[in-house]
């Protein structure tokens, strides 16, 4: 079990390395620079900031002098966009507050998920299953852009009761709106995927050497079917956590959150090639690591994995 | 009294295509430690009846008539109430046992849930006889290998398994669901032997559901022949194999390949019926060699024709009998 996950550890490194070149070269790849303005710029002062920044260096030099600082000191360089500030600061700033609502927002989806599924599944065809399958069809078909301002609409201006924008770590009535925006359509499919997986699992052949053991019905849910009934539902979660925790940029810009959803956005739409970079290599990392979690919790409820 | 006395069960589903007939008027009786064969094609709906007496049928299938079990009726009973009597009273082997485990969990929690539910026992002393009883049903090294996950078994060894717990309760009838067919040839004998041992040690009555015949000859007192959901024919083993009073007993013995006989065997000509709607008439008369007017619309009723031996054929026995010689 160590042993596989140093390996997966290991075989980490090349993807990530792959990772970094490709989306460094298609980011020069693509047209403009983070000093293309609609103002004209005196050629010698662009002259002077790329070359502060490095940009005119060859290509594969920039990749290198990159990878090198990454590495070595960590140091994911200074914003293009942003004078005095690093990637390494906005990434610190940013992150946790997305870390705060993303993972509050996957407890939600999947409580919330998971028990409208399940309920589903056990109440086939009676009104509480349409009722979950209703609202999960409804937070499914409902975007966030959509939800985000209604949200504000209720709880902002009709109520009082929320603020409608901002952030802070000390008050919660700052993540409700976030964690409601974005966990909606996640849990909306985790309740799919829950009910579809449960209701196969229940028509299952050892489901039914469990009736005929005797054992009360909520015994069979609990013992029997749900961990099977999970299984599609963790490969499911492992990407959508990554996704989660790094933000949405529809919630940074709808609540001003603050988080790395929209600094990502931002790097992109004004070529900020280092944040771009930065936020890139994060997400690759979590995507990798949570996958590898995914894996390892699979072996850990099918016995017939072994690593 | 019977121990369980089954009379005219009807199991319906209800599908997309229509409702289907599955079992139609089924009526037999089980005596103390007796040894019943069911016989019959794929579909016959021998399955179905032996779920429905437990209440295990899909959720789309509804069972009716009577079953009952020492003279009370026990056909849809509320769930606490059956799953009283399921693997306590009444145990069931299912066809396949590469599936009817849970394959989540190991062999010792799946046969100790059996015995904390009906016997009260505690977990260690649960896991201790569920050991015993897999020593019970020959797997080697028992005590170890209980803790172990249902992959890590064979074919062979998982039906022991699966009989080991259906056992752990020392049940009064044991209702065994082809429990071979999943399994190699030699491997099928083993187990037909180790359920005719236990049977005679434990006492209990045996339920077979099989298409084997020669598993029937071998392991049963009495048998039943089910097509297309409807008794054909009832009888102890001995008479039904040597003098087949039904068209579809004899088409069964006769596709039988035999070593002692000089011919070659005659497979039963066309398919299975169809079972979605009512059924009208015999349903084995599209495939019957005797067939006549009255078999298409009139179904004949089970009659007794000699001392535990009954049929349902509107065709004399004489006649059947003349066309063999």
């Amino acid at each position: 079990m160590i042993v596989y996950i140093l390996k997966r550890l290991a075989i980490a490194i090349p993807t990530l390395l792959v990772l970094i070149i490709a989306s460094f070269l298609l980011m020069h790849t693509a047209p403009g620079g983070p000093f293309t303005s609609e103002r004209a710029v005196p050629p010698e002062v662009l002259a002077n900031l790329n070359a502060k920044y490095g940009l005119d260096q060859p290509l594969w030099k920039q990749i290198a002098t990159y990878l090198w600082n990454v590495v070595a000191h960590f140091d994911f360089g200074p914003s293009f966009s942003y004078k005095d500030r690093s990637v390494n600061d906005i990434i610190a700033q940013g992150f946790p507050v997305t870390l705060t609502y993303g993972f509050l927002s996957f407890i939600a989806a999947v409580l919330v998920g998971v028990t409208l599924g399940v309920t589903a599944a056990i109440k086939r065809n009676s009104w509480l299953d349409y009722l979950a399958v209703g609202i999960s069809i409804g937070a499914q078909v409902l975007p966030n852009f959509v939800m985000a301002p209604i949200l504000v609409l209720i709880f902002t201006l009709s109520l009082h009761w929320l603020p409608g924008g901002g952030w802070s770590f000390d008050d919660p009535r700052f993540w409700i709106m976030p964690v409601i925006a974005l966990s909606t359509s996640y849990m909306a499919s985790i309740a799919r995927i829950t009910r579809s997986s449960m209701l196969e699992t229940l028509s299952s052949n050892h489901i039914r050497t469990a009736r005929a053991k005797g054992l009360p019905k909520r015994k069979i849910i609990m013992r029997h079917a749900l961990k099977p009934a999970l299984l599609p539902v963790i490969s499911y979660l492992g990407p959508a956590f990554v996704s989660m925790i790094t933000g949405s940029v529809i919630v940074d810009v709808y609540f001003t959150t603050g988080g790395i959803g929209k600094s990502f956005v931002d790097s992109a739409l004004n070529r900020d090639y280092a944040v771009m970079m930065g936020i890139t290599i994060l997400l690759g990392t979590l995507t990798i690591l949570f996958n590898l979690v995914v894996d390892i919790v699979y072996g850990w409820i099918d016995p017939k994995i072994r690593y | 009294m019977p121990l369980l006395e089954v009379n005219d069960l009807n199991v319906r589903f209800a599908t997309q295509e229509g409702e289907v007939h599955a079992v139609n008027g089924v009526s037999f009786a089980l005596e103390r430690g007796e040894a019943l064969g069911i016989v019959g094609e794929s579909g016959s709906g021998k399955s179905q009846l032996s779920f429905s007496i437990l209440g295990l049928l899909a959720a789309n299938g509804k069972a009716s008539g009577s079953v009952k079990f020492e003279g009370r009726e026990i056909l849809n009973l509320p769930e606490p109430e059956l799953n009283k009597l399921r693997a306590d009273r009444i145990s069931m082997v299912f066809q396949d046992p590469m599936t009817a485990l849970n394959p989540y969990m190991r062999i010792s929690d799946q046969m100790a849930e059996v015995l904390m539910l009906h016997k009260g026992l505690s977990k260690r002393a649960a896991v201790a006889e569920a050991a015993q009883m897999l020593e019970l049903v020959k797997i080697p090294d028992a005590k170890n290998r209980v803790r172990l996950f249902p992959h890590e078994f064979s074919g062979g060894m998982r039906q022991r398994v699966m009989i080991a717990m259906a056992l752990l309760c020392k049940p009064d009838v044991l209702i065994a669901d082809e429990p071979t067919t999943a399994l190699d040839v030699t491997v099928q004998a083993q187990i037909m032997d180790l359920l005719g041992e236990l049977r005679r040690e434990l006492g209990m009555a045996t339920v077979l559901i099989t298409h084997d015949l020669g598993v029937v000859a071998g392991f049963c007192e009495r048998a039943i022949v089910m097509y297309g959901g409807q008794v054909m024919e009832q009888s102890p083993v001995d008479p039904l194999f040597a003098n087949p009073t039904h068209p579809y007993t004899k088409g069964l013995l006769a596709a039988l390949p035999r070593l002692d006989a000089d011919r070659a065997m005659t497979p039963i000509r066309g398919n299975p019926p169809n079972m979605t709607g009512a059924p009208k008439g015999c349903p084995f008369c599209p495939r019957c060699d005797f067939v006549e007017e009255a078999c298409a619309d009139v179904m004949p009723p089970l009659a007794e024709f000699a001392p535990g031996r009954a049929r349902a054929c509107h065709r004399s026995i004489e006649t059947i009998e003349e066309a063999a010689a």
